[in-house]
């Protein structure tokens, strides 16, 4: 598992140092640019002339949040670290588990009210080892084992929320909080309009999902299409070291109740992150690579996927624009937007089922609000309708693979 | 991190009370004779039949059972209650009686509308409990929650303008019936789910133990968690039960058996019907107790109360009660025997405790008949208010969906979605 991983992380893990490295996300808001703010000039790369709506460079100035374009000769060449490094004090080296360890060790260092529950997370360090360590340095309540009662320890979480606890709850796999899915929806999701605002849920609900490596069907799922109708919850997905630590802490410190989704096959993802504190926006998007051609939205794994793709298309000549959504709930349609307005197309490319997956919300957002700017219907790539196989030449057909989003763009740039 | 404890110390003598004349056996049983699982004819002779049997196999040495403390404490000549005491419990369950019946009224004069569930006859139990408590104990109840509300101090204006969906109700008309939240009062809700709060009042009781173990904060919070004979059929219960006795969580689990579940009734939805059975089943306490005698259910709840301020840990109790009316106001409430009502009837609580201070010269007639006249002005008014109060307007309709409203995003223009004035009417898109 780890082998393809550094194969496909080494590779996606360099191409990112320029933007991941760079203290675009440093400050919490007001900035709420995804990259970076250390070039003082900037160019706006590509704008169409004739097509240039509301999106004059007046209007660019005038705003408080300044899309930041950098241009192609800097993105093309991954080494750029000369100028990432200047702003970037120091660093250190870390696993992408790791990063969330470290982003919830802080949390709970800053707060005593942050505690953690869940299956394992104590004495056995948490499956994933997000939670390593901390058993022995906050005791037993504040990282507490569970029985295996989802539903119920959901709930006891939400209960403690609502009481003054800021809660993380860990499902062992995310497929495994379909149990507490009475807890997620009607309490976490509702409590807060059916008590008239009175009681504030705060809790984080993590956990590894995703297509693993032949983990079979039921450990296989992607819960972010079934949570993602109900009302009054935050989704996000980290893909990154960085963005895995910076949600991680940004979700802690929300009053609203956040799921964050990590991927079983993201964990050993090695990347440099800041000695200093930083955290992510939870609801912006995040530029993963600036492009001409193409906007190419996806998240979690399928961004390295993606990356993969677009070494492959580089080569031949096209110029897509990654953009990692991270936040699957609510949807940055500012980021996504200018994007759209710049290239006229639009690939999502998904690890959700083809049926009422994220993509589809976001193939409908996109349609709704910036059909005038496409010049081509949006394409989503999505994992096939079928159960996980176990077999591995079945399951490597099940998600969407690099080769089929180069053809993809192909076809979508004829 | 369960911290050890034997078994053994758990089902022996819990004293009710330090004498030792009044020393009681956990969990207590049931006189053989009681016609606590009454329900159809066809359904008691056939079933109570094979219970007995049962009982008579696994019955230990008889013991005392909760009436007979009373009778006790009566024929020693001291009461259970003082005059002050027994006048606010009189008092609150009038207020339960009399609001319940004016919610009935009003139903279906068209003022409120939807599922409105009705706690005629049960009062004992909500009283019984919730006056102990202290204002930062928290409640947990279920779509049946107008009482509980009300018994831990929730107005009735709140209470009612809610139900009447206005925005002066205690959730901004945003919850209903079925959704009574006080953050000021620490009533958790309202539930529509049934179990679905009791894994909540399980983490307002872990949040009370943390305060105490972790922040080291004088905390003694206990939480009650009031649920049906229905309710312990479902999985939450159980989970619930477990991890409140294995981290010893400062919680009473209140079992307000009312024999039916809507129509399901309680012997033909479970195995083991005796439910106070299954909290020494997972090494809690298990107390049952006539719910209809609110001086019962009250004596029963100091020791719960009690032990969870200590750190003991949770108790079962299962409270033997009925409600008069039916299920709900749209339930015509066919399907029950009237042999069977009207026994209950005959044990209405309030009644009893209406005989009780008279009959023990803790009050007279005339101060209750005053307390009832207080009431009735009192749910009166609740309902003159609640009809003055203006409906919710458009802009609240997205205003609590979150408590941070940057969770609505960034829109198209690169603002917060929140940062627009009107976006709160659902103007905008999500």
């Amino acid at each position: 598992m780890s082998a393809i991983l550094q194969g496909a992380g080494a590779g996606a893990a360099a191409a990112l140092t320029p933007f991941n490295s760079i203290d675009s996300n440093k400050f919490v808001a007001p900035s709420r640019s995804s990259l970076s703010v250390r070039s003082k000039s900037y160019i706006v790369a590509g704008s169409d002339d004739g097509t240039n709506k509301s999106f004059g460079s007046s209007s660019l100035i005038a705003r408080r949040s300044q899309p930041l374009m950098i241009p192609n000769a800097v993105t093309a060449t991954k080494a750029d670290t000369a100028a990432s490094s200047t702003s970037l004090k120091s660093g250190h080296e870390l696993l992408l588990y790791e990063a969330l360890q470290e982003g919830l060790e802080e949390e709970m260092d800053r707060d005593p009210h942050v505690c953690v529950m869940g299956e394992d997370v104590g004495h056995y360090g948490g499956s994933y080892k997000v939670t390593k360590g901390l058993a022995d340095k906050f005791g037993d309540l504040r990282v507490l084992d569970t029985p295996i009662c989802e539903n119920a320890f959901t709930g006891m979480g939400i209960g403690a929320a609502m009481t003054g606890l800021r809660p993380i709850i860990e499902g062992m796999n995310m497929g495994f909080l379909l149990l507490a899915f009475n807890q997620i929806s009607n309490n976490c999701g509702m409590l807060h309009y059916t008590s008239g605002g009175q009681f504030t849920i705060p809790v984080v609900i993590r956990g590894p999902g995703g297509v693993g490596r032949q983990l079979g069907a039921e450990h296989s799922q992607r819960l972010e299409s079934y949570f993602q109708s109900i009302p009054g919850i935050q989704m996000v997905a980290c893909s990154t070291p960085y963005n895995a630590k910076g949600l991680m802490k940004a979700a802690i410190r929300s009053e609203n109740p956040v799921i964050l989704f990590e991927h079983v096959l993201l964990y050993n993802l090695k990347e440099s992150i800041p000695d200093e504190e930083y955290i992510c926006n939870l609801e912006e998007a995040e530029m993963v690579r600036p492009g001409e051609h193409i906007t190419i939205l996806t998240y979690s794994r399928m961004r390295y996927h993606v990356m993969q793709a677009a070494k492959t298309l580089v080569n031949k000549g096209y110029d897509p624009e990654v953009i990692d959504i991270r936040s699957l709930k609510p949807f940055d349609l500012h980021t996504i937007g200018n994007s759209v307005k710049k290239t006229h197309r639009v690939l999502i490319v998904e690890e959700c089922m083809r049926t009422g997956g994220i993509g589809a919300s976001l193939t409908a957002a996109i349609n709704e609000n910036f059909h005038d700017y496409l010049d081509a219907p949006v394409m989503c790539l999505s994992s096939q309708d079928v159960p996980t196989p176990y077999a591995g030449t079945l399951e490597e057909w099940t998600v969407v693979q690099p080769a089929q989003i180069v053809t993809a763009v192909e076809q979508l740039c004829q | 991190m369960a911290t050890a404890f034997a078994p053994t110390k758990l089902t022996a003598t819990l004293p009710l009370h330090g004498s030792q004349e009044n020393r009681l056996v956990l969990p207590i049983r049931l006189a053989p004779h009681s016609s606590f699982l009454g329900s159809t004819r066809s359904l008691t002779a056939h079933s109570s039949r094979r219970l007995n049997h049962a009982h008579a196999t696994r019955r230990s040495p008889p013991v005392v059972g909760v009436q007979e403390v009373v009778k006790e404490k009566k024929s020693i000549n001291s009461l259970l209650i003082t005059k002050e005491e027994g006048l606010v419990l009189y008092e609150d369950m009038i207020l339960g009686r009399s609001f319940e019946d004016m919610c009935a009224q009003m139903y279906y004069r068209g003022k409120m509308f939807g599922f409105v569930h009705l706690y005629n006859g049960q009062e004992a139990v909500s009283t019984g409990f919730i006056k102990l408590l202290t204002k930062s104990d928290s409640v947990v109840s279920t779509y049946r929650d107008h009482v509980h509300a009300l018994s831990k101090g929730v107005s009735a204006r709140a209470v009612m303008s809610e139900l009447f969906g206005k925005v002066t109700g205690c959730c901004r008309g945003q919850g209903g019936s079925m959704h009574m939240f006080s953050k000021e009062h620490n009533m958790l809700g309202g539930f529509a789910f049934i179990g679905e709060g009791i894994p909540v009042a399980t983490g307002a009781a872990f949040s009370s133990k943390y305060r105490r173990d972790v922040l080291k904060q004088d905390c003694e919070d206990v939480t009650v968690a009031f649920f049906g004979d229905g309710t312990c059929n479902n999985g939450q219960f159980y989970e619930c039960l477990n991890m409140a006795a294995l981290w010893k969580l400062p919680i009473i689990f209140v079992v307000e058996n009312n024999l039916w579940a809507i129509g399901m009734s309680h012997l033909r939805a479970t195995s083991d019907p005796e439910i106070w059975k299954k909290g020494p089943a997972f090494g809690m306490p298990g107390v049952h107790v006539d719910g209809m005698d609110v001086l019962k259910v009250r004596e029963v709840a100091k020791e719960a109360v009690a032990r969870a301020r200590r750190g003991e840990g949770p108790t079962l109790v299962e409270c033997e009660t009925y409600r008069f009316r039916g299920h709900s106001l749209a339930d015509p409430d066919e399907l029950r025997d009237a042999a069977e009502k009207a026994k209950y009837a005959a044990r209405d609580p309030i009644a009893a405790l209406k005989k009780y201070l008279i009959e023990n010269n803790l009050a007279k007639e005339a101060e209750l008949k005053s307390i009832e006249k207080k009431i009735d002005e009192l749910v009166e008014e609740a309902v003159e208010f609640a009809d003055a109060s203006p409906q919710p307007g458009r802009s609240q309709l997205l205003e609590n969906v979150f408590a941070d409203p940057k969770g609505f995003g960034i829109g198209p223009d690169g603002r917060y979605r929140c940062e627009d004035p009107k976006f709160t009417e659902g103007t905008a898109q999500v």
